[in-house]
């Protein structure tokens, strides 16, 4: 077994039908965490996808081998799949992406970031979290229609005046944290799905911890097929509501 | 890190209200024997609409701002479409059956 050396990361990465997706998200992760030179492992957290995105990663664990990819069975609730894949994780640094949202798990989307920067500006600032922002610096979108980033911008500000969190981005859930940082809030906190995403940022907040952020842009793989309907807008007030009254 | 024995943001916006509202009141709404001057009061009484308005005004600039300034990231939807190319070539050749 290698040397685990001090600055592994693990990436955790639930996965609900994504067979086309999943390889070039691999891919990519593996090519730019291997060019900067970072020891990384993938943990792919699928919940029962019927697609056949398990034979896809059994095939990606025989191409990069069992020491970068590991392979879990997860079919509980979205929001905990983190839980169960962190008990696997040997890295100390723990990056989470495509976060178990239930309006984003079959969207084709990628985020593209993944560049030496987040883990560089990790050990720069010594932050406990480093956060991606669609908001700040050159972060950004591709694909979106002035509705939906409306919508999003509405959203933020709403969130901005209510909770006061010190990051700019809640909802984007892109995040390295530490490893310890990121068990101690799974203790801590209890909501599911992307609110469950913010409220980790609001409770690290609370608890002391630093957060750091690098922009990040957010593309739209399918153009034009996300759509934020009604629904994911009440669920989302009704969640930075139960924030605003409990955090 | 410590943790703050801290009270919930809903809190902290009922004690600030409670706090400015309380003030006001007293000032504004007090019984004759007690009210502060006449243009004092003229000015005190409409202040908790003036401030909504000025709020919604701010939000309404905010957002508008924010709208305005959000990126659009071109060049890296075209990078990604040349990194999607590139994938698929390698993990072909790797022996990937997509």
């Amino acid at each position: 077994m290698a040397a685990r050396g001090p600055g592994r990361v693990s990436v955790l990465l639930p996965t609900y039908n994504e067979r086309d997706n999943l390889p070039l998200v691999v891919w990519l992760l593996a090519r730019t965490l291997s060019d900067s030179g970072i020891d990384f492992e993938i943990i792919i957290i699928d919940d029962g996808s019927p697609d056949g995105t398990q034979e896809v990663a059994q095939q990606l664990e025989k191409i990069y081998g069992s020491d970068k990819i590991v392979r879990q069975l997860f079919l509980f609730p979205s929001g905990t799949a983190y839980i169960h894949g962190m008990k696997y994780a040997t890295g100390n640094f723990i990056v989470i992406m495509d976060a178990d949202l239930s309006h984003h798990v079959r969207l084709h989307f990628m985020v593209f970031l993944i560049k030496p920067i987040v883990y560089r500006k990790q050990k720069e600032g010594n932050f406990d979290i480093v956060s991606g922002t669609r908001y700040k610096g050159n972060g950004g979108v591709y694909g979106w229609d002035l509705k939906r980033k409306l919508i999003s911008r509405g959203a933020n500000f709403l969130t901005q005046v209510l909770l006061r969190p010190g990051a700019s981005d809640l909802t984007g859930s892109f995040r390295l944290y530490r490893k310890e940082v990121l068990q101690k809030l799974m203790e801590k906190c209890v909501s599911k799905g992307y609110v469950f995403q913010m409220e980790m940022i609001v409770r690290a907040r609370q608890l002391g911890f630093t957060i750091g952020e690098v922009p990040i842009s957010f593309v739209d793989r399918v153009y034009g097929e996300s759509k934020l309907g009604g629904n994911e807008i009440v669920s989302f007030l009704k969640g930075l509501l139960t924030l605003f009254a409990t955090t | 890190p410590s943790s703050q024995a801290a009270m919930t943001k809903l809190g902290q916006w009922l004690c600030g209200l409670a706090l400015l509202g309380s003030a006001w009141a007293a000032l504004a709404l007090a019984p004759p024997g007690l009210q502060p001057p006449a243009p004092l009061r003229q000015a005190l009484l409409p202040l908790p609409v003036y401030l909504l308005v000025a709020f919604g005004c701010y939000s309404l600039a905010t957002v508008g701002y924010r709208l305005a300034t959000f990126n659009d990231c071109e060049a890296a939807a075209a990078e990604l479409q040349e990194h999607i190319r590139a994938a698929r070539a390698d993990l072909q050749r790797r022996g990937l059956r997509l």
